[in-house]
C-alpha cells in the first residue's frame, strides 16, 4: 500500500463523515428504515432484483443516514415484492407490486425527497397487533 | 467507504477465539458468497464482546441481534433466514436460565443492561485492525483538541477535575501524577502503559488492548502532551499474542495516519510509542520493576522513593499509567470532566472494568459505574452462582486482594470500601467462590502464587512467603497446629511491614483476609481435622451411600486405582486405603450415591 497523506485535524472530521453510514448501522439508528419483504414468495416475485436496485441508489446516492433491512412475507402474496419505508416517529408506509424501476423512484421520492409515491402505496400504518 | 446493508460483527476476543470464531468467521464469509450476498453483508471481527460465557458471539446490524454460542453448522441458518429472509433465528439467541423466552437484542439482555460502557465503548462495535472504524465512532477527536485547543495545564486540569484514579490497582489520582511529572525539571521524559495484566483470572488489560488498541495510543498522546514527554513505551506481556500483534497494527497505522510520529496533525507536536514484550514475570506489573524490564535488566523493584515521576525510566522524570487509565483519558478530554465525574461516587469516579469469572453464571468482562454493589455485580449482571449454589465470598484483587465474604454483598466497589473490607481493587478481577470452596485452600493457591512470583529481594517476601504457604499446606493436609496458626499471622504482618515493593506488602493479604472473615475453617481444620467444603483431600473420605447405590459399576470403571469393590447390582465398597481420592467415581455416579464425608474427625495416620 502506499504511504497514506498525513492527516491534519479538520481531516478526522472527513474520515467520520466519510464513514457515517457505517456508524448508523452499527448504532441502528438511522433517518428512515426500508424493509423489503423477502419471503419465498418475495424472492420467487423478484425482490432480490428490488434489493439490488435499493442497494445501487443508495450507493449512487452516497446515502449514509438510511438502513435497509430484510423481512418476511407479510401475508400478501400475489402483491409481491413488497418494500415498507419507515421514517423515525412516523406510520410505515406499504408498498407493493415493486419492480426495480419503481423500488429507484420510491428511494428518491419518499426516501429522499419525502413525497410518497401514492401510485403504488397499498397502505399506511400498522396492522393491529392483539 | 462501501455501504452494506448489515453488518456481522464476530467477537474476536481471546475468548471466543478459543471457542472458534474464526472458523465460524470462515463459514459466515463462504456462506454469504454462495448466497450472493457479498456485495450487501460485511463480516467484520471486533474485539472481546464481554460475554465470554456465551461465545462464540456474532452481533447483527442495523437489527442489533446478538447470537451466542454459534458453531460453523448454524451458519447457513442464519444466512438464509435473518440476512435473506429477515427472520432473525431464535433458537440462536440467549435465553436467561430461568425463562424460556429468547432474548434477540444485545441492550435488553441481563448481562449487558447494567453496564456503561466508557472504556469499552467499542468493544463488539469496531474492528480493532481497521483505524477508520476507530475514527468513526469519534476516535482521535480528544487527541485533536488537546493538541491544538488545549495547553499542558488546561489538559492536567480537566483530568484532575474528573477525579479519575489509577486504575491498575493502587487508585494514585491521574492528574496529580502527571502534574507531578510535568513540574520535575528533566529531559527527555518518557510515558509507559502498564500492559503487565498478571493477576490469576484477570483480563480486563487484554480486552482492552485488543478491543480497542486506538484509545490507548490516543490517551497516551494527551499524556505526553500534558507532561511534555515524546516518546512512550507499551509494556505487554508476551503471554497476550493477539493484543500484541493488535496493537503493533494500531501503531503502524497511527504512524501512516501521522497521527503518531513528528509533527501530529499538523499540531507540531512529537510523540511516538513502541511496545515492550513481557516475559511475564507477575512482579513487572510493579511500576520500578516494570522499568527496569524496559531498560533491559531483571525485573526487580527499586526503593520508592524517587518516584518514577522524578526519577523513572534511565533515570528521567516518567509516568506510568495501566492500560485502562489510558484508555479513559479520551473519553474525559472529549466529553469533559464533569461528564465523567456524574458517574461514580464521592472519592471513587467514571466506570470500573471487571472480569468475572469462578463459580458465576455469567464468565465474562463487565464495566460497571463506581459505587455499584457487590450484589448487583454478581447476582445482577453475573447471574448468580451456577446449580443454584450459596454464595460464599468474592476475591477482589488478584492475589493482593482479598475475600469478601457473603455478610458484605451490598459493599459498594469504589476503592476505599474495598481497602476497608481487606480486599482492594486492584486491576479488578472478581474470582467469584460457591460453598464447595475452602477458604483455606484458597489462600494457599493464592500463597504458591506468590511466593512462585516474588522476585527475592527482600527476605520478609522471598522467605515469609514460602513460610506462609508450607503453614498454609501443613493445615490442608491435616498437620495444622495452633501454634502455626499465630506463627501465620506473625508472618502476615512482617511480610506487610518489611517488605518493600507492592507485591510483598500485600502478599499477606489472602491469608489475613481469609483469617478475618473465616477463622473458624481454619481452625475446623486444625482443631477438628475436617475440612468444611470437603475440598483438601488429606481430611475427607469418599463413601458410597448404601441406600442410593444401584451397584451399576459406573464407579467401578472410572476409579483409576481399582479400588471399588462390588459386582453388578450389588452395594459398592470404596477401599480407604488405596483411594488417592480424585473424586472421579463422585463424578461419574448419576445417583448422587457417593459422598465425600467430612463431618467426622478422622485420624490421620
Amino acid at each position: 500500500m502506499a504511504a497514506k497523506k498525513k492527516l491534519r485535524v479538520q481531516d478526522l472530521a472527513k474520515i467520520r463523515e466519510k464513514a457515517k453510514a457505517l456508524t448508523t448501522i452499527r448504532e441502528s439508528e438511522g433517518r428512515a428504515k426500508v424493509t423489503v419483504h423477502m419471503g419465498t414468495c418475495g424472492i420467487a416475485a423478484g425482490a432480490r432484483e428490488v434489493m439490488d436496485a435499493l442497494l445501487d441508489e443508495i450507493r449512487k446516492n452516497n446515502v449514509t443516514d438510511v438502513i435497509v433491512t430484510t423481512s418476511g412475507c407479510a401475508g400478501l402474496c400475489n402483491r409481491e415484492p413488497m418494500a415498507t419505508v419507515e421514517f423515525k416517529d412516523q406510520p410505515p408506509v406499504k408498498y407493493v407490486d415493486l419492480t426495480p424501476e419503481k423500488m429507484r423512484k420510491v428511494f428518491v421520492e419518499h426516501v429522499l425527497l419525502g413525497r410518497m409515491v401514492t401510485d403504488y402505496v397499498l397502505a399506511v400504518g400498522s396492522e393491529t397487533m392483539y | 467507504m462501501k455501504h452494506y446493508r448489515a453488518h456481522l460483527l464476530v467477537c474476536a476476543g481471546t475468548g471466543c477465539v478459543s471457542s472458534g470464531s474464526f472458523k465460524l468467521k470462515e463459514a459466515l464469509e463462504k456462506e454469504i458468497k454462495t448466497r450472493k450476498l457479498e456485495d450487501e453483508v460485511l463480516v467484520i471481527t471486533t474485539g472481546c464482546n464481554g460475554f465470554c460465557e456465551r461465545g462464540p458471539i456474532v452481533m447483527v446490524h442495523p437489527d442489533g441481534i446478538f447470537y451466542q454460542l454459534l458453531k460453523p453448522a448454524d451458519v447457513p441458518l442464519i444466512v438464509e433466514e435473518h440476512l435473506l429472509k429477515g427472520r432473525p433465528v431464535k433458537k440462536l439467541m440467549y435465553v436467561p436460565p430461568e425463562d424460556k423466552t429468547p432474548i434477540p437484542k444485545m441492550k435488553d439482555i441481563e448481562f449487558f443492561k447494567h453496564q456503561r460502557l466508557i472504556v469499552l465503548r467499542n468493544r463488539g462495535r469496531i474492528d480493532p485492525e481497521k483505524i477508520d472504524e476507530y475514527i468513526a465512532f469519534d476516535g482521535y477527536e480528544a487527541m485533536g483538541k488537546a493538541l491544538s485547543l488545549m495547553t499542558s495545564e488546561e489538559i492536567i486540569k480537566e483530568i484532575d477535575a474528573s477525579g479519575l484514579r489509577g486504575r491498575g490497582g493502587a487508585g494514585f489520582p491521574t492528574g496529580r501524577k502527571w502534574d507531578a511529572c510535568r513540574r520535575v525539571k528533566g529531559s527527555p521524559k518518557y510515558l509507559i502503559c502498564n500492559g503487565d495484566e498478571g493477576d490469576p483470572g484477570a483480563f480486563m488489560d487484554r480486552s482492552v488492548l485488543e478491543a480497542d488498541p486506538h484509545a490507548v495510543l490516543e490517551g497516551m498522546v494527551i499524556g505526553a502532551k500534558a507532561i511534555g514527554a515524546a516518546k512512550g513505551y507499551i509494556y505487554i506481556r508476551h503471554e497476550y499474542p493477539l493484543a500484541l500483534q493488535r496493537m503493533a497494527i494500531a501503531i503502524k497505522q497511527a504512524r501512516e495516519y501521522g497521527l503518531l510520529g513528528k509533527d501530529i496533525l499538523g499540531t507540531g507536536f512529537d510523540f511516538d510509542a513502541e511496545i515492550v514484550e513481557g516475559a511475564g514475570a507477575f512482579v513487572s506489573g510493579e511500576e520500578t520493576a516494570l522499568m527496569a524490564s524496559v531498560e533491559g535488566r531483571v525485573a526487580m523493584p527499586r526503593q520508592r522513593p524517587p518516584y518514577p515521576a522524578q526519577k523513572g525510566l534511565w533515570g528521567k522524570p516518567t509516568v506510568i499509567n495501566n492500560v485502562e487509565t489510558w484508555a479513559t483519558v479520551p473519553n474525559i478530554i472529549r466529553r469533559g470532566s464533569d461528564w465523567f465525574a456524574g458517574l461514580g461516587t464521592k472519592t471513587s469516579k467514571g466506570t470500573k472494568i471487571f472480569s468475572l469469572v469462578g463459580k458465576i453464571n455469567n464468565t465474562g468482562l463487565v464495566e460497571v459505574p463506581m459505587g455499584i454493589s457487590l450484589r448487583d455485580v454478581i447476582y445482577g449482571i453475573g447471574g448468580g452462582i451456577p446449580q443454584n449454589r450459596e454464595f460464599k465470598a468474592v476475591q477482589i484483587g488478584g492475589p493482593s486482594g482479598g475475600c469478601i465474604p457473603a455478610k458484605l454483598l451490598d459493599l459498594p466497589v469504589d476503592y476505599e470500601s474495598l481497602t476497608e473490607a481487606g480486599a482492594m481493587m486492584g486491576s479488578g478481577g472478581m474470582i467469584v467462590m460457591d460453598d464447595k470452596t475452602c477458604m483455606v485452600d484458597v489462600a494457599k493457591y493464592f500463597m504458591n502464587f506468590l511466593r512462585d512470583e516474588s522476585c527475592g529481594k527482600c527476605v520478609s517476601c522471598r522467605e515469609g512467603t514460602q513460610r506462609m504457604w508450607e503453614i498454609l499446606r501443613d493445615i490442608t493436609e491435616g498437620k495444622g497446629t495452633e501454634s502455626g496458626l499465630r506463627l501465620l499471622e506473625e508472618l502476615a504482618l512482617a511480610c506487610k511491614d518489611a517488605s518493600m515493593c507492592g507485591l510483598g506488602q500485600t502478599a499477606a493479604n489472602p491469608v489475613l483476609s481469609t483469617l478475618r472473615y473465616f477463622r473458624h475453617e481454619f481452625e475446623a481444620h486444625i482443631l477438628d481435622k475436617r475440612c468444611p467444603a470437603g475440598v483438601c483431600k488429606s481430611l475427607i473420605r469418599y463413601v458410597v451411600l448404601p441406600e442410593k447405590c444401584t451397584g451399576c459399576q459406573a464407579c467401578k470403571k472410572a476409579c483409576p486405582n481399582d479400588c471399588i469393590k462390588g459386582t453388578l447390582k450389588d452395594v459398592h465398597t470404596i477401599v480407604q486405603a488405596n483411594c488417592i481420592k480424585c473424586g472421579a467415581c463422585q463424578e461419574a455416579c448419576r445417583f448422587e450415591a457417593i459422598e465425600a464425608q467430612r463431618d467426622e474427625a478422622i485420624q490421620i495416620i
